[in-house]
């Protein structure tokens, strides 16, 4: 009893404690809140008793980028009047047929190939029945006995170690990815006691990605959904908005200790966000741990995460284990993919085919393949790397910014992530809203390095830059005259009246601390504004102090 | 494997089943040729669905042999609990013992394929196979049709269609075996 309430009380504790959004934070995962107990990377001592851990295997839902759907020439649009993107056979009126959509095929076969899967060149659909009024035919296609793609694998990195500053690497193997249609969608009307059907959603094309049960915790999955969620949109595959339900991500969730069978597993549903998840899989750990500890069962059950409370809630019971009684669906032929031109049969067209060679080459640049490239290139750290990658826009800004100055990248990042990336959060806005474009902070830069202004005058301009967009980075220093003071006259007689006004500092230095003359060109720097050349400052103050 | 092989060469042969239904029920069992592989049985099932009218290859007189019973497996039983789950799952009621003896006996008639030798034999899933799915191209050409839709509907809120909140659960057993005492006539 105890240790349950202290387990509680841990997790309570867990809950609570979401970190801020950190100015130079690098990693998404600082934004989670995690688990550190159950997420160490260090194996368990021996001598003491072994702990139970979590095991995670995730079912992700991604609707496929097209502008139609999988079976039917109707549009997908999100946000549209509701049932006004339906054909016929999306309503499942009796006598229309599936017709598949060559992008649908595609995406999903490019997904395979960046997540280094098997192709299946011949896949097959099925039927896979249930009764609900959003899904009209009471059956949704899908592929189950032979999906289009197995056995691949995603690489996906978090900050671990004991000062949470290691990038850790690992790897989450993906069972199958296998096109499927979405449902519609219902919308409950509590007090008239009714469900209003929406079917603009029935028939969009949907990648389920099976991921094993590799990981450990919350923070992993999060980090390998977000991985995920980066490749998808770097292939066009996926828009990945997880509020919008583009990415939908259910948990299975078991406790055990290590070396023994695992657990019987509950399936966390109800999640819509990276940091949702991370928090639901680490309180469904931690409340299963509970309930072995305490001698209890985890029941086969699915839950669903509540937002509001941070935890989660066993559904309404299922009548009994689903039957979906899967059986092949008869209106579809085998699906067949082609390795190139030259394995096609007679009779099929090289562009009516999907061709592995042709979309093989047209993969994109990958998140890990970018993230190696900016450490290389710029000589970033790859912390660094993984705050370009992981912001949306922020890698093609900052390649912008190197294009226009010949700065140092590795000042440059840190203007990118501090400053440009700091006032983003804190005004809520996306790189693409920057009202500082790239070619407009590359101008600044130029300015600092060809020593035309100071660092903190330069973080001023950029803030001015910043409230009147369009407004040139020279021009501002004009208009504030926050050029660089180097006349050495005027220096002087600024310096001379600082010396002045401070005899107990000018003391001190002279009795040999010489950490306070900083402390004067500190002094010096408030009355020029921070305008004041810094060399020369100290020169002249040491001059004056000897 | 062997599950999929049997439920592929079941699928195929269900066109008889649907086919003779009328026959079932009337306790006529055909038998169908034994000792002859999937595709060929299949062939000989489907070429009479196809447009060629004379061909040659199809025996203008149906023939079978009986299979003997002791070469078939163990009858199944069908226990109360599974009629009332696929009644469930059906929605559909098998309302009597006679229901139930029509479902075991159509199952004793599917268990003849247990004789056929499928060994070697890829399954299919369709008798399009050797043809490639039709791909069709990414751009829109139907839908925004929501009125004509909506006018099937027996009941429409604004452009959504209306259901009963949830699903209805099915009544108990005993409660479904009162009102079809009262159903029946």
């Amino acid at each position: 009893m105890a240790a349950s309430s202290i387990a509680a009380r841990e997790l309570l504790h867990n809950i609570k404690l979401i970190p801020y959004y950190q100015k130079s934070s690098c990693l998404f995962s600082r934004r989670i809140s995690t688990s550190k107990l159950q997420c160490s990377s260090q194996p368990p001592e021996k001598s003491a008793p072994q702990q139970l851990v979590g095991v995670v295997g995730l079912e992700i839902h991604a609707q496929i980028s097209s502008n139609t759907k999988l079976f039917s020439g109707s549009s997908v649009q999100f946000l549209a009047p509701p049932n006004s993107s339906v054909s016929f056979f999306d309503a499942s009126l009796p006598g229309t047929l599936p017709v598949l959509n060559r992008r649908c095929v595609e995406a999903a076969v490019m997904t395979g190939l960046a997540l280094n899967c098997t192709i299946n060149k011949k896949s097959v659909f099925d039927r896979k029945h249930y009764f609900y009024a959003d899904l009209p035919a009471g059956y949704q296609i899908t592929q189950q006995r032979r999906p289009v793609a197995v056995d691949g694998v995603l690489t996906y990195s978090f900050l671990g170690g004991r000062k949470r500053s290691q990038v850790m690497r690992k790897n989450v193997h993906i069972k199958q990815i296998q096109l499927e249609q979405d449902s519609g969608k219902s919308l409950h009307d509590d007090v008239n006691s009714q469900t209003l059907i929406d079917l603009n959603r029935a028939g969009v094309g949907l990648m389920e990605l099976v991921m094993e049960p590799d990981m450990s915790c919350g923070e992993e999955a999060a980090a390998a959904v977000r991985e995920l969620q980066l490749i998808l949109q770097a292939l066009g595959t996926c828009q990945g908005n997880m509020s919008e339900g583009q990415l939908r991500v259910d948990a299975n969730v078991s406790v055990h200790r290590p070396g023994e069978p695992l657990g019987t597993r509950t399936e966390v549903k109800n999640i819509n966000s990276i940091r949702y998840l991370a928090r639901a899989i680490d309180f469904e750990v931690q409340r299963q741990t509970a309930v072995v500890r305490r001698g209890g069962a985890v029941l086969n059950e699915t839950r669903a995460y509540d937002s509001k409370s941070g935890e989660t809630v066993a559904m309404r019971d299922k009548e009994g284990l689903q039957d979906y009684r899967f059986m092949p669906e008869p209106n579809l032929p085998p699906l067949l993919v082609f390795e190139d031109e030259a394995s096609l049969p007679a009779g099929v067209e090289a562009g009516e085919a999907v061709l592995l060679r042709t979309l093989r080459a047209r993969l994109p640049e990958l998140p890990s393949v970018r993230r190696d490239r900016l450490v290389q290139t710029y000589g970033l750290l790859p912390e660094h790397s993984f705050t370009l990658v992981n912001e949306d826009g922020l890698m093609e800004y900052f390649e912008a910014v190197m294009k226009g100055t010949s700065r140092d990248p590795r000042k440059v990042i840190g203007w990118v992530t501090n400053e440009l990336l700091g006032l983003l959060k804190q005004q809520d806005l996306s790189v693409s809203h920057s009202p500082v474009l790239p070619a407009a902070l590359a101008e600044l830069l130029e300015l600092q390095e060809a020593g035309c202004i100071s660092s903190s005058a330069a973080k001023q301009v950029f803030q001015e830059m910043w409230r009147s967009p369009g407004k040139a980075a020279l021009q501002i220093i004009q208009e504030l005259d926050l050029g660089l003071v180097s006349d050495a006259a005027d220096l002087h007689r600024i310096c001379q009246k600082v010396v002045d006004s401070h005899p107990d500092k000018v003391r001190a230095v002279r009795s040999g601390n010489q950490k306070v003359l900083n402390k004067l060109m500190g002094l010096v720097q408030k009355e020029t504004k921070g305008r004041a050349d810094p060399v020369l400052v100290r020169e002249i103050l040491q001059e004056k102090t000897s | 494997m062997i599950k999929m092989l049997a439920f592929q060469t079941l699928r195929v042969v269900s066109l008889e089943i649907l086919g003779s239904s009328c026959n079932l029920l009337a306790n006529n069992v055909r038998s169908i040729t034994k000792r002859c592989s999937p595709r060929s049985l299949q062939s000989q099932i489907l070429r009479p669905l196809s447009s060629h009218q004379h061909n040659l290859k199809v025996p203008k007189v149906p023939t079978w042999e009986h299979v003997p019973e002791e070469e078939l497996p163990r009858p199944t039983k069908i226990p109360a609990d599974l009629v009332d789950r696929l009644e469930r799952l059906a929605l559909v009621d098998f309302r009597t013992q006679q229901g139930l003896e029509c479902l075991e006996k159509a199952i004793r008639f599917a268990d003849q394929l247990h004789v056929v030798d499928t060994s070697g034999v890829e399954p299919m899933d369709s008798v399009l196979e050797d043809r490639a799915l039709y791909l069709r191209d990414d751009t829109v050409t139907e839908g925004d049709c929501a009125e004509e839709l909506l006018k099937l509907a027996k009941n429409t809120v604004e452009e959504y269609f209306v259901a009963p909140p949830g699903n209805i659960p099915l009544p108990k057993r005993e409660e479904r075996a009162a009102i079809l005492r009262h159903s029946e006539f």
